[in-house]
């Protein structure tokens, strides 16, 4: 049976697949429809410092392949993180190993450090910096598109946060090369690649927008080869480790991006559309490798670059 | 309890009404077995495959002597046109239970004199609540409202009292608002399940008789399990999940601080 483990950061992940922020709660919430041995960690629902309600009106839109969401980043807060829901993602690692990831937004540079701040002395193994929350004014976003706002934001949360920083970034960065040279350059110990793309659904009933801010963000199956093609211009700009996603749904699917040079994966919307999603991937890609002689990822890590 | 997700067969599938469907379905998993207000994502095609997600829909009935659950479902869009095509001995991927469902125990242990409201298809969970309540010892009375034709009614004789229609067309029944079939002040209680208006309807007369009312409320959702976030709502206690908290609610809770 192939080695699916996999190092990331210098934790020792079950499998490369990672749940995806906003897409798997806190993990708990999978515990008896996923088989979690075969997970390597869960990014928990993006944190804001203070927590938030989120987005008012229509939050989700099927489309062809994929879902826009427009939840606007609904949490409890960086502190009711620490005290609840991340004793629950213990117990999962406890359990089996998940490795737990804390995903941080913000809607300025201040709330990113202190969220870091906080963050420091909880149990959490990786922060995952979301830059890229398409779905949240003033901030997320804002610091994705341009790479100097970015590297500037990264270089704050870095003087203060003694966990290892993986950066999200999003796709509507105006560069990616130079996006993730700048994250790297201002002190990321890894970067995972893309968020949601920014896209827009108009109600033809209502003749109006369907998302009460507009634009929203898309994921699924249609986004992936864009989302592939972002993940290998990473992997060629920068020597820290890339973590891929957008739109991963099947074990080949995965193993495209792991060929990219993507470290790890990490699975979204294809929760929705099979909550063992996760499990079903890692089974798959197992089964790829063993068909091909391949006994782990080192071996077909970027071998098609 | 959470829920599991699994291959299961279809038993049977029937035609009720034009665009009325009544499928059944062999739930294997009695450790996770629904109770009234609860439901279940279904899935009929691949996860590949449109709609990009599963439909949630409540529980029509329970059987645990056979592990049979039933849907009675809408068909409205393309989820449910692709469940309609199910056939005796096809396997859908079925996750559930999902929600809280109606507390049957508890509702019959407070309150004697119960009202069910249903409108169109949100008299779907209505059945299993109402068997629910008989096995509890409580003759719930019951007042359901459709466009035109009604369906499945007569499985309610006896379980129900009181079994009264109304119909927007006035072909069946009572011409007019389900509303206008009973006085809230005559109940301890009122369940209702139905469209937004008829229910938020429904539960401010609750509320301007006293009457307490929980309504079941419905959402589109994406994962089912409070993990996504899709189908929030504002209540008077902050943030819910349909899917998760609900979808059974305290109607002043919901629609009480806009009434």
């Amino acid at each position: 049976m192939a080695d699916l483990t996999t190092n990331l950061l210098g934790f020792q992940m079950n499998s490369p697949i990672i749940g995806a922020s906003g897409t798997v709660g806190y993990g708990v919430e999978y515990e008896d429809l996923a088989d979690f041995s075969k997970i390597g960690g869960i990014s928990g629902k993006g944190l804001t410092l203070h927590g938030q309600f989120g987005n008012k009106g229509e939050r989700l839109w099927e489309t062809p392949s994929g879902l826009i969401n427009s939840i606007g980043l609904q949490n409890p807060g960086v502190q009711h993180f620490i005290d609840v829901e991340l004793h629950e993602m213990l117990t999962l690692k406890q359990q089996y190993g998940t490795v737990v990831i804390a995903n941080l937004g913000g809607h300025s540079e201040e709330e990113y450090v202190e969220g870091a701040a906080l963050l420091n002395d909880s149990a959490v193994d990786i922060i995952e910096l979301n830059i890229s929350c398409p779905n949240v004014k003033q901030g997320g976003m804002a610091y994705g598109v341009k790479a100097d706002a970015a590297g500037e934001v990264v270089r704050m949360v870095r003087a203060v946060c003694k966990k290892p920083l993986m950066v999200k970034l999003s796709p509507q960065a105006e560069n990616i090369p130079e996006m993730c040279k700048a994250v790297e350059a201002a002190g990321a110990d890894a970067i995972s690649l893309t968020n949601t793309f920014q896209a827009c659904a108009i109600d033809l009933e209502k003749r109006r927008p369907v998302f009460d801010n507009i634009f929203a963000g898309l994921s699924g199956p249609a986004v992936r080869p864009i989302a592939l093609r972002m993940v290998w211009q990473a992997v060629g700009a920068v020597q820290i480790p890339v973590v891929g996603l957008g739109g991963i749904a099947t074990g080949r699917d995965a193993l495209e991006f792991i060929m990219a040079g993507a470290a790890a994966v990490q699975v979204g919307a294809a929760n929705f559309a099979n909550p063992r999603a996760m499990e079903t991937i890692a089974d798959e890609m197992a089964a790829w490798m063993d068909a091909h002689g391949v006994a782990s990822l080192e071996e077909i890590r970027g071998c098609a670059r | 309890m959470r829920a599991a997700c699994c291959e299961a067969t279809v038993l049977g599938h029937s035609v009720v009404a034009s665009d009325i469907r009544l499928l059944r379905v062999l739930w294997p998993n009695p450790g996770h077995a629904p109770h009234a207000g609860q439901f279940f994502t279904l899935r009929s095609w691949g996860a590949g495959e449109a709609p990009f997600l599963s439909r949630p829909i409540s529980v029509h009935k329970w059987e645990p002597e056979t592990l049979t659950v039933s849907f009675l479902y809408q068909i409205v869009g393309k989820g449910t046109e692709k469940l309609a095509a199910l056939a005796e001995g096809d396997i859908i991927q079925l996750t559930g239970p999902m929600g809280n469902g109606f507390d049957v125990p508890a509702i019959a242990q407070k309150y004697q004199k119960i009202a069910l409201v249903g409108g169109g298809i949100g008299t779907a969970p209505m059945y299993q609540l109402a068997r629910e309540l008989a096995a509890c010892g409580r003759t719930p009375d019951v007042f359901f409202g459709f466009r035109d034709e009604p369906y499945c009614m007569e499985q309610y004789r006896s379980l129900a009292g009181i079994v009264k229609i109304s119909t927007d067309s006035g072909r069946f029944g009572f011409h007019g608002f389900v509303t206008q079939l009973y006085d809230p002040a005559d109940y301890d209680v009122v369940l209702i399940c139905g469209p937004t208006p008829m229910m938020k309807n429904a539960a401010r007369l609750c509320a301007e008789k006293g009457t307490p009312c929980l309504v079941s409320l419905e959402k589109k959702m994406a994962c089912g399990i409070g993990a996504c976030l899709g189908c929030t709502i504002e209540t008077a206690s902050g943030a819910r999940s349909v899917c998760k908290d609900g979808p059974v609610f305290a109607g002043t809770e919901v629609f009480g601080w806009q009434t």
